[in-house]
């Protein structure tokens, strides 16, 4: 690998013409993603709320129903981002080659890498805007602190957005990406509170999950939703934008490693 | 300024194998240049270490008075590219392919919008305005492809085998265009292995092999210094046979290529002359060209 392939990225506004590419593609699929954005958590927490709220009337000192809510604005977000980054940013990347197209203007890598992750991250607010909707329809929280995992949303796309290039960055195809699923996507959604609080797993579980950046997203959204300031507050965000940073960094290094090829 | 690609001494390696060797050149503005070479030869390579997509391991680079890599991004401002393989937007229609590609050079959409019709017009796809790109022709997504190449209205253009799998006539056309475009005053570089599409095209060319340049001249100069001015093509079951007691007899070079004797004379007329008396071989033939040459220089194996 080049040395200059480290260095670090250079900032500019010219990201945002292909922010609006995407924004335009969607644009054109808006009704069904937008659908898509509200039925996936409405079946969730209607399904798993109810069904194994009768059973569980009472959770963190919450309804379960709204405990499962905050762990569903979360992953959803989580999950929005991570399947624009991964399967989109690959088409993009490597089946449509929209990526070279785009790198025959006076557009850099830097810029192309930073638009995939501001969309999708983009992509994480509406779907977090779509569960908080939910969540109001549905009466299940009616605080103003609520208005604060919106931002809080942004924040998870841009964080698991980074963290997807990555992956992209690596892919030989689409069938890697089941890695990713399966080995740190599905056991995060198990370890960082989504269904149950964190700690009713065992103690080494518990470590695991305190450095995962799930369960700090979590540790924010659910007091937000239940009217409480959180704790830690400067902890959550510095260890989620850690990871937004480091995971933009490695990703870019590598597109730049793959690319120059 | 008058050169506007200005290449001194390019080098690259890729795995320790030598794709761009040693290559040197320069081209004027408005002259149309062609890259020639078999597959592999490091016609593409050699285009994106222009682009500064890829760095040189030695050697550098200048566009439009801008060095590369350095300054790509300066030069990419005002150059078009054509690529090999098209990539095209397939969720866009033709003109939302156009406004959004012009959007990349920090145009306005004002501005795209008023250059759009006669980009249009000039690709001959007026008609297709709205059309999504997976229901054009592949000679109409040639074409987008050229007019989406045009939309920051370029100084200088890179073609990568703009023509490879067109039909004869949308082979044409984009001929003809790419004519207009150097009589408008615009610089040319495209790599292509079609010799009829250098020859008619290209005021001079290149011919690439092994990441070397092994000849460089107009079309016209690469065949009267490099072959004989007279090919008589000679076919028939009995080739092999007539070739081994006759070819050398009547020609200055020869060379059998499954059932096609190549016979490369200065004066055709006794060879001519010997085949009409021969019945069971047929035989064609014309004047010498760019093939002939480039078959010559890059030898008949495969380089797949």
């Amino acid at each position: 690998m080049k040395q200059h392939f480290l260095t670090l990225p250079k900032f500019s506004m010219r990201f945002l013409p292909i922010w609006r590419r995407h924004l335009l593609v969607w644009w054109k699929v808006a009704i069904p993603s937008i659908l898509g954005h509200l039925a996936d958590p409405l079946i969730y927490m209607l399904g798993l709320g109810y069904g194994l709220g009768t059973l569980i009337p009472e959770m963190g000192g919450t309804s379960y129903l709204l405990f499962l809510a905050a762990g569903t604005l979360c992953y959803s977000t989580m999950n929005s981002a991570t399947f624009e980054a991964l399967y989109s940013g690959f088409s993009r990347m490597h089946h449509q080659r929209t990526w070279d197209a785009i790198l025959n203007t006076p557009i850099t890598l830097d810029d192309i890498v930073l638009s995939e992750i501001l969309w999708a991250a983009t992509k994480s607010l509406m779907s977090g805007l779509a569960v908080l909707l939910v969540i109001w329809i549905l009466g299940m929280s009616h605080t103003l602190l609520s208005l604060w995992t919106i931002p809080l949303a942004l924040l998870i796309g841009l964080c698991f957005s980074a963290l997807g290039l990555i992956m992209t960055a690596l892919a030989p195809s689409y069938d890697f990406f089941m890695y990713y699923f399966t080995l740190i996507i599905t056991p995060m959604m198990m370890l960082s509170g989504v269904f149950f609080p964190v700690d009713q797993l065992p103690s080494a579980l518990q470590s695991v999950s305190a450095v995962l950046p799930l369960t700090h997203a979590i540790d924010l959204a659910r007091p937000l939703l239940n009217g409480n300031i959180p704790q830690h507050i400067l902890l959550h965000l510095a260890v989620l934008v850690a990871y937004t940073l480091a995971g933009f960094y490695l990703s870019l290094v590598l597109f730049r490693n793959r690319l120059s090829k | 300024m008058n050169t506007v690609v200005d290449v001194h001494k390019l080098h690259k390696s890729y795995a320790g194998q030598r794709v761009v060797d040693d290559l040197s050149l320069s081209i004027k503005r408005g002259e149309c240049y062609g890259l020639l070479g078999p597959n592999g030869a490091g016609k593409t390579t050699t285009l994106r270490l222009l682009l500064g997509l890829t760095d040189p391991d030695g050697g550098t680079v200048r566009l439009l008075d801008h060095a590369v890599p350095g300054h790509a991004r300066e030069a990419r401002l005002k150059l078009g590219v054509v690529p090999q393989i098209d990539n095209l937007d397939p969720d866009f229609t033709v003109a939302e392919n156009l406004l959004v590609y012009g959007r990349y050079f920090g145009m306005s959409d004002a501005a795209i919008n008023a250059r759009i019709p006669m980009l249009l017009e000039f690709s001959n796809l007026t008609a297709k305005r709205d059309a999504m790109v997976p229901t054009l022709s592949g000679g109409m997504k040639r074409r987008l492809s050229l007019a989406r190449a045009l939309v920051n209205d370029p100084d200088i253009i890179f073609l990568d085998e703009p023509t490879t799998g067109l039909d004869p006539q949308a082979r044409h056309l984009i001929w003809q265009r790419l004519r207009e475009l150097t009589s408008q005053g615009k610089t040319l570089l495209l790599t292509t292995h079609f010799m009829e599409e250098a020859e008619r095209l290209c005021h001079r060319l290149a011919i690439l092999d092994h990441g070397r340049m092994i000849a460089e001249d107009t079309p016209h100069e690469l065949i009267k210094h490099n072959i004989e001015p007279q090919v008589v093509e000679v076919f028939g079951d009995e080739v092999e046979t007539w070739a081994q007691n006759y070819a050398a007899q009547f020609s200055q070079r020869f060379e059998v290529s499954g059932e096609t004797a190549f016979c490369y004379v200065s004066d055709a007329q006794p060879l001519v002359a010997h085949l009409q008396a021969h019945a069971g071989l047929r035989y064609l033939h014309r004047p010498a060209n760019l093939e002939d040459v480039f078959i010559k220089l890059t030898g008949r194996e495969m380089r797949d």
